[in-house]
Parts: structure tokens; sequence; C-alpha cells
């Protein structure tokens, strides 16, 4: 940003230089010609990318003192261009019809004596008559303006007049493009004038590497984190002995199952609001499983109200699991598992309706919330309703932990489906989560104990190396 | 029962009633009664107008209006006081959006306080709404060097060329200061960016309560003024609203003949004591007004804030009394849960 | 066995696919199309959702189960919205395509289905979300008790941000010189930095865990360790 500004001033400074010769020995009509283009422009890909960027390089023309920037444009895709028609032919028939309506009514107003509104129906129909007319006629309405070089361009982007290259991106790696590139300077007003448009640059086509570079840290850092957890899993196989603390959240699951039993009122199950694509909607599923289980063992009744289809779909197969795990396969009823609405506070309505209603004895919500979560738990509590939610929503968790009796924090509902199994494997796995929250604190604290002391120093040093950490791993 | 047995198991009807009547009364009272909470500006709020204030009159302000319907709520009151000070000031206005529906609030803006109450400024000369682009940063980044290359035309499809006060436009440089009024992306973090910071120009941002944060380490060497959701609001308007009033009737006592000095003085007299007005309306060195011209000074004195120019301190009223029931009823709870706990230990 | 077997091997086979995608550009075309059939599916589970939701309704009107009106009130808007929407009536065809009737947007200004949602959607929807004021108030007064040192830590910053957020908190702490050393202790300042500073880094540590747990979860359903979301569990 520095350089930038320096960069200004000195161009201010040469441009005032540059006027004041121009004022004492120059033609006038030298003052007023337009800059001078850029030359040499050419366009290569990106390489290594995923594609869709490809970097335009330029040389500024020689007497360039007094440029204020550089602006780069590109060509338009065959897409772009059926839109830019499209829409130039919707605004053409919009104002043909919104022409044909004015006449229409001013000679039915004027020349007939109809009052304006009683006027306005049958303006409406000639007028509709004329846009269809028009747009029916052949080449009525194909565009003909064309830009520089016979073709349409799209602005890119606007650089300092310092630089001499850019980075284009969002484009699309099948298309090919080229690009042209305009010097900016003042007029002799002061006002900034563009150049003529340099030579079109080759051709170029944006493709995508093999492999993506930019993402190789991301690559180590999954490894690393992946590797962990594989590793752990593999030890707990070979026996090693592994233990893990009591999920007070997860430990209720049976006293509340036990007591909807004895008081003979149903439970619910709210599986979030999102869809199966939400790794929280996922893990919810997996807590139903268990708690169908138990109330199949109970012979309790459970109701499922959903948000989505497909998670409808997949908690009747995992309810309709469990009641075959618990050996009452012939309790289960696929009816109680049913789709409500997408719509959030349909949803939410319609729930805290039901809560009120049936006044369950126990109220899980297991999965991705928003702002209905304290809606929904406060009218559970209202009733009387022993409750135990789970996300992973950070917003969400304060009103959870206030209206609810028991809540699993974040990571405690995603650890739900090993601690309920049991199994060495997924324990294993937890295990390995842990290391990795180890090597993610390690990392923090190396990096912020550098950021700080190049920050305390001003080590420019430092500095870069904190920078250039930061753009691997954070890069592509 | 005792109260705090019947606290304890109290109906929670009772509690939303309370809740519905701490948001309804002050909602209901502040709109028949008008008054409002006194603000006190942070320094955040109070640098913001001082910005704006202490440049002269006719500079070129750029406010951008990158905000939508949905948080107009939050951001309308704001982008009302900026209008607003820049108008009694008389900056000139040039009006844009990088958000498709800021066309929308840009002309709202515009007909509640300059066609409501600065009828007498000339579009084309004294403001201008240049309307929508699409681009995100790239139109800041391109407005930077070249303006007219965005902005070939204003909203009405006017060519630049033909709106008086677009002469001399040329880039980010030719404005004296950029208002952004922002809900989003691109908003207030772009202006920052791309135009204020490079081109150093003074920047007065307004921002929802979620951006705030995001904005607080920008002040005050790249932000200069920064208002956060309708508290910040609340606090500008109540800030610009007594300057407004304050600047009118000064005015008017330097048109009624008396030396502006003096007119700065009279004007604190009659704030502090509406009773000297109507004396010195009976001296002799009031005879210069006209009828009408007296009438603006009682109602600049003495008269109601027109309720646009109230909003924020309005919505500040329910929020004040909501947030206290709040902890009335956390206190009240600890309260009861104490009292239990202490019999239960007794037992 | 086959039932378990091919859903677990298609989790598998996709999951990883998809994470080598993000590796192999060229492989990212088809890994966005895998998006596109997740939409596809959900829209044809959609199918069976609305016959869920008929089934449940129908039953309910036709076995006069307690409010059966009210079932009968979902059902007459479900259909009626369903049908503006399909049927597009009182849209006004594209204006670039005057001649064709259906051309229109269903979302146009002034359109049925547009006057369902500004009229009848967004007022109910913001009844709904503005119950939270009264839950939020309830909530307060039963959930927030100083039980023990954290939560009367958490009970003072409660306090203290629901003050800054008012007039109140100027007025307790305005004697404080807003230019002096002491200005931060003012209740409005003090505010802004617990937002800035300790909600934020706790926040953080949150999400830093949560991502954690996604990551170690996602493992474990492509590798088919953890099969409890296919029902059952082992």
């Amino acid at each position: 940003m520095n350089v930038h500004q320096t960069s200004w001033r000195a161009g201010r400074g040469l441009r005032r230089i540059a006027l004041a010769t121009i004022a004492l020995f120059a033609a006038p009509s030298f003052a007023m010609a337009a800059p001078p283009a850029p030359t040499n422009v050419e366009a290569s890909d990106v390489t290594g990318d995923s594609g869709g960027q490809a970097i335009v390089t330029w040389s500024a023309p020689a007497n360039a003192a007094d440029i204020t920037g550089f602006q780069v444009w590109r060509s338009e895709t065959s897409g772009e261009t059926a839109a830019r028609n499209a829409s130039e032919r919707t605004a053409a028939l919009a104002a043909a019809e919104a022409q044909a309506f004015e006449n229409e009514q001013k000679r039915l107003v004027d020349v007939e004596g109809l009052s304006p509104e009683e006027a306005a129906p049958q303006s409406r129909a000639v007028a509709r008559q004329a846009a269809i007319g028009l747009a029916r006629t052949p080449d009525a309405l194909t565009v003909t303006e064309t830009g520089p070089h016979g073709t349409h361009w799209l602005l890119v982007d606007t650089v300092s007049p310092n630089v001499d290259s850019l980075v284009v991106s969002k484009l699309d790696p099948t298309t090919s493009y080229t690009f042209i590139v305009y010097s900016v300077a003042p007029d002799a007003s002061g006002r900034p004038e563009r150049s003529a448009a340099s030579e079109p640059s080759n051709a170029v086509e944006p493709v995508a590497a093999v492999l993506n570079l930019y993402r190789l840290p991301l690559l180590i850092i999954l490894l690393a984190l992946c590797g962990v957890v594989l590793l752990f899993i593999l030890l707990a196989r070979r026996g090693m002995p592994l233990k893990i603390r009591t999920i007070a959240g997860l430990a209720a699951v049976d006293e509340a199952v036990g007591r909807a039993t004895e008081m003979g009122r149903p439970m619910l199950y709210i599986n979030g609001i999102q869809d199966m694509d939400d790794l929280q909607t996922v893990a919810g599923v997996t807590v139903l499983g268990r708690v169908a289980k138990t109330a199949a063992e109970y012979d309790a009744k459970i109701e499922v109200p959903t948000s989505r289809s497909l998670v409808m779909s997949a908690a009747r197969e995992t309810v309709q699991a469990s009641y075959l795990t618990a050996g009452r396969s012939d309790s289960y009823n696929p009816d109680l598992i049913y789709y409500v609405t997408d719509e959030q506070f349909g949803f939410t309505a319609y729930v805290s309706g039901l809560i009120v209603r049936d006044r369950p004895a126990a109220c899980f919500y297991m999965g991705a919330f928003f702002a209905e979560s304290l809606i929904l738990a406060e009218t559970g509590n209202s009733v009387g309703a022993i409750q135990i939610a789970g996300t992973a929503m950070p917003s969400q968790l304060p009103f959870f932990v206030a209206a609810c009796d028991y809540t699993l924090i974040g990571e405690e509902f995603f650890a739900a489906s090993a601690y309920l199994s049991g199994q060495p494997d997924q324990l294993g796995s937890l295990k390995g989560q842990d290391l990795g929250k180890i090597l993610v604190g390690v990392v923090l604290i190396v990096l912020v104990t550098l950021a700080t002391i190049a920050a305390v120093t001003g080590s420019e040093q430092i500095e870069s190396l904190v920078s250039t950490i930061k753009t691997v791993i954070l890069g592509g | 029962m005792s109260m705090v047995d019947r606290l304890a198991n109290i109906d929670r009807r009772w509690i939303f009633l309370m809740m519905g009547l701490a948001v309804a009364v002050p909602i209901i009272y502040i709109g028949i009664t008008g008054k409002t909470l006194p603000e006190q500006p942070t320094p955040l709020a109070q640098a913001a107008f001082d910005e704006l204030d202490k440049l002269p009159p006719g500079s070129r302000i750029l406010l951008a209006w990158d905000f939508d319907p949905a948080s107009e709520g939050e951001l309308g009151p704001m982008a009302t006081s900026f209008v607003r000070q820049c108008c009694q000031r008389g900056h000139r206005m040039y009006f844009l959006t990088l958000w498709p529906v800021g066309t929308q609030m840009i002309q709202k803006t515009a007909s509640l306080v300059i066609d409501g109450f600065y009828p007498d400024l000339e579009y084309g000369t004294d403001w201008v709404d240049l309307g929508f682009k699409a681009g995100n940063e790239a139109v800041i980044k391109t407005i930077a060097t070249d303006f007219g290359q965005m902005f070939p035309n204003d909203s009405r499809g006017t060519p630049i060329e033909s709106i008086p006060m677009m002469d001399g436009i040329v880039s980010i440089s030719s404005f004296d200061a950029i208002v952004n009024v922002s809900a989003g992306y691109p908003g207030s973090k772009e202006w920052v960016l791309y135009a204020a910071t490079p081109y150093k120009k003074p920047l007065l941002v307004g921002c929802t309560g979620v951006q705030a944060p995001q904005m607080y380490p920008y002040v005050p060497l790249q932000v200069q003024g920064l208002l956060g959701a309708i508290k910040g609001a609340a606090e500008y308007e109540s800030v610009v609203n007594a300057w407004v009033r304050r600047d009118t009737v000064e005015t008017l006592l330097e048109e009624a003949g008396v030396d502006g000095a003096d007119a700065g003085t009279l004007t604190k007299d009659f704030f502090d004591d509406p009773e000297k007005l109507k004396s010195w309306l009976a001296e002799p060195a009031a005879g210069g007004l006209t009828e009408a011209k007296r009438a603006s000074l009682v109602q600049a004195v003495q008269g109601v804030e027109p309720g646009i120019f109230l909003e924020a301190q309005r919505r500040m009223g329910p929020q004040l009394v909501a947030h206290l029931l709040m902890i009335a009823l956390i206190l009240a709870g600890n309260a009861v849960y104490f009292v239990t706990r202490r019999r239960g230990g007794a037992r | 066995m086959l039932k378990r077997n091919v859903p677990l091997l298609i989790t598998g086979l996709i999951g990883v696919f998809l994470i080598v995608a993000n590796f192999f550009p060229s492989l990212s075309a088809m890994s966005e199309d895998f998006t596109v059939f997740f939409g596809i599916i959900a829209a044809m589970a959609f199918v069976l959702g609305g016959g869920s939701l008929l089934k449940v309704h129908l039953k309910k009107i036709s076995d006069r189960n307690a409010g059966w009106a009210y079932s009968l009130i979902v059902l007459g808007t479900f259909a009626i919205t369903l049908a503006v929407g399909l049927l597009k009536i009182g849209v006004p065809p594209n204006p670039g395509f005057p001649d064709k009737p259906w051309s229109g947007s269903v979302n146009a200004d002034g359109t049925a289905f547009e006057w369902i949602y500004e009229y009848a959607l967004k007022p109910l929807s913001a009844t709904m979300f503005a119950m939270l004021a009264f839950y939020i108030a309830s909530a307060a007064f039963r959930a927030f008790r100083a039980k023990n040192i954290e939560a009367i830590l958490l009970l003072g910053t409660a306090f203290i941000i629901l003050l800054g957020r008012t007039f109140a908190g100027y007025y307790l702490t305005g004697w404080i010189p807003i230019d002096g050393p002491f200005s931060g202790l003012r209740i409005e300042e003090l505010s802004v930095y617990i937002m800035q500073v300790f909600n934020t880094a706790g926040s953080r540590a949150i999400i830093i865990g949560i991502a954690l747990g996604i990551a170690s979860t996602s493992l474990k359903i492509l590798m088919g360790l953890d099969r409890s979301y296919l029902g059952g569990g082992n």
C-alpha cells in the first residue's frame, strides 16, 4: 500500500511538471492528444492452479509520465454475449411497449375523450400487441454496436500506473480469452482520458493444471490430521487401553426415555433444520438411532417431525433398524417420522404447537439449529419436558445451555457416535482428534508468538516469514 | 404461599406480558409524546459528526449506500442523519451504491430528507444520484482513477457531462470525504481498502452490529467515524439534531443583522432559557425579521423535531426498557434461587 | 448385507473422490456434478415428503383427531400455494418474450405468488422470529443463576453488554472523562471490548474444536467405521 501511495504522489508531481512543460513549449494539438496506448499486451495461463486464471502483462508506453492507471478488459464468452443480447433485446421491447402505451393512451384520452383509467386497459393491450409485433419482426432487434477491434469487451480491473501485469481470475477454464489494455491519463482540463485500445493479446485458455500446487499445504494438513486419527484407530485395534470421560448429555438419554415411559407420554426428536449434506444432521441421525433403540426397549413412543424430506427417509431407516435390533420390529410405526416443511419458521410454529398440545416427556434437539433454537427449547421447558440438545452452531449453544437440561457442545456432539458405540475403533478416532487439537494449538501458539515478536520488534524478516506462512497455509 | 414461592412458580405468561409491555409501552409513549431518551455520543459518533462539520460548505461528499431493505431497519436512520448533516452544512452530495437494491435506499433517503426538508436543494447542482453499478470492489478500484468510466450517466440516464456538479469529478481524489452505510459485502471494508486508505480520504462508516467488530481495528487512522447499529445511529442522530437546531437559529439571527459572535451567544442563551427568546423577539433588534422568520426561530428553539430525524433515538427506548427488564428478571431469578437454597440448607 | 454394503461403498468411493477432486482440478467439474445429483435426489425425496405431509394430515382429518381443522388449513394453503406457483397465476409474460404467456418469472413484482410471500409468509415468519424476545426474557429469569464463580463472571459480563447497548450505560458511568486514562471503564466502551476480545476468542476455540470433530467424523463415515447413520449402528 505504501508503494502505491508514493507512486501516486510521484505521478502527480511529474504530471505537474509535464503540464508545465506542455504549457511552455508544446503545440496546443499535442496537449489535447490522448495518452499513448500500452504495447506488448500478452496473456498466459497461470500454471499449477485449478483453472480459470490468466496473467496479463503489458509494457507502459514510452512517454508515460502522467499516466494514472491502466484498465484491463477481456473478451466476452459466448454465454455473456448471449446474455447481453438478450437483455438488450428485452430493454428494446420494454421501451417499445412503453412508447406504444404512451401513444395509445394519449390518443384515447385526447382524441376519444376517455378518462386515463378507462383508457388504460386498451392502451395496455395495444402496447402488448406492439411488443409482440416487434418481437416477431426478423432482424428488428439485432444488436449491431461493437467495441474496439470489432468486438465487445468487459472491464476486468483498474490498476496503478506502476504495475504492468494483472492476474485475472474467475474465468471459464474451457473458454479462450483475449485481453486489451488502456492507459488512463488526465487531459488538459484534468479529466481522466483513456488511450486508444491496445492491440489485443494472444488468445489464452485458462486451463487447470493436473495437480493444484496451491492446495498442497492443505493436502499436507489434511493428511497430518487424518493420519493421527487413523494412527490411534490402529493403536486402539491393537489393544491400547482408551478411556473416555462421561458425557452427561448422552448418559442422560436412558433417564429421559425411562421417564417418558413412566409418565406414559411421548418423546420428541428434532433433527435440526438442515439437509443430509450437513454433517450435524448425520450426527443427529446417529444419536436418533440410539434413542430409538432405547425407546423400543422401553416401548416408549417417539415422534420425529423433520424439516427435510431426505432427513425423513434417513430417520425412518435408522429408527426401523433400531427397532429391529431391539427385537421390537412389530412396534415400529413409520407414520411417527414425517415431513413438515422446509420453511424455518413454519417448522418452528408446527413443533411449538406440537409440544404444547402433546406435552412430550422428553425433547431431543440434535442437529443444526438457527434462530428457532430458543423458541423450541423454551416451549419444551414450559411443558416440563426433560431436554437434551446437541449442536455445532456456536451462536445457538448459549440458548440451548440456558433452556435445556443437558447440552452436547460442538465436538461432544460429534463424539456421540463413538461414545455410544463404545467400539475401540471409534474411541481411537476421538483420541486422534485430541492429538489433532494439540497440533493446531501448537501451530497457533508458535505463529501468534512470531506475529507478536514481529509487531513488537518491527523486524521485517520475521514479518515476511509470518506473511509467507500465512500465504502458504491459506493460499490457493 | 410466600412472595418468593410465588415468584419461583410464576407462570411464564406474566413474563411474556412484561416483555410485551416493555417493548410496546415505550413505542406507544414515544409515538404519542415524541419524547426520546437523551443520547450521549461516544467519541466515534462525535468524530463522524466533526469530520463532516469541519469541511467547508460546498464540499463534495461521496455517499455510498450499500444496504438493502432487510437491513434498512438498522441502517436507515443513520443514512437519514448523514444526509441531513450534509444538507444543512451545504455539502454537495454524490450518491451511489454497489448493491442492486441500494438504488431504492438512495431514493428513499433522498425523498425523505431532501424533498421533505430541503426542497430548495437542486438535483444536479446540490445532489446527484449515480445509481447502482455492478462489479463490487472493481467498481471502487476503477473510480479511484477514472470516475466517468464507471458512471457515464446518473441513475436517470443523464450523461454526467450535462450535470453541473459533476464538473471536476475525475476520480476518488476529487471528493472531500466518503460516507459509507453498509450491510455487508461489498461495503465498508472494500471502501477502506481500495478508496479511503490508498487515497487518504476521510471515511465515515455506518454498519450493522454484526459487522462493527470487524471495523473497529480501522479506527481512527483509516476510518474516521464509525456508527455501529442503532445505538451508534442514535448517538450520531442526537448530535446532528442538536447542531441543526443551533445552526438554524444562528443563521436566522445573522439574517436579522445580529453579529456572528453575538448570534452564537444568543443562541446558547435561547436554548438555556427559551423565555429569553420571547423577550428578545420584543426588542428592536428583532425588527429585521419577518413574521415567517420569527415563527421559524420559535420553531427551531422550541418546536418538536420531525419524526424521521428521531427514528434511531426512538428505537433506543424499547431497547433500554427491554434490557432493564432482562436485568431485573435475572436479579429476581437469582434472589429466588438464593432464598430457596438458604431454606434448603437450613432444613 | 447388500442393503448395508452398497450404501457404504457409494459413500466411501464418492467421498474419497470429492476429496481428491479438490486437489486435481480436472476432476472438479465432476465433483460439481455430484452436488447437482444431491439436489436432484433431494427434489425426488420431496415427493416422499409431500406424500408424508398429505398422509399425516388426511389421517388427522379422517380420524377427527383434536385440531383436525388445522390440518384442513394446512392442506388448503398447501394446495393454493402449489397451484399459484405451478400455474403461474397472475404472472405477466417476460418483456423479452411478450407473446409467450408463461415466460414470466413467478417471483416477479405483482404476481399472486409474490403476494403470498409478501403478505402471508413474511409477516408470519417475522411474528415467529419476534417471539424470541419473549423466550429470551423467560429463559433469563429461569436459567441465569449465579451458582458459582464462573456463572457470576458470566452474569457480570451479561449486565455490562445489556447496559452498554442502551442509554443506561452512559447514565451509570458517564462521569468518567471520555478522553481520560480511565475511559475504557465506561460501560459502553467495556461492552465493545468484551465483544471484540473475549467473545471472539471463546467462539474461535469452539469453532476449531467443531472443525476437528467434523473432519474426524467425516473420515470415520468415509471409511465405514461409523455406520450408525444407516441405522442401528453395529
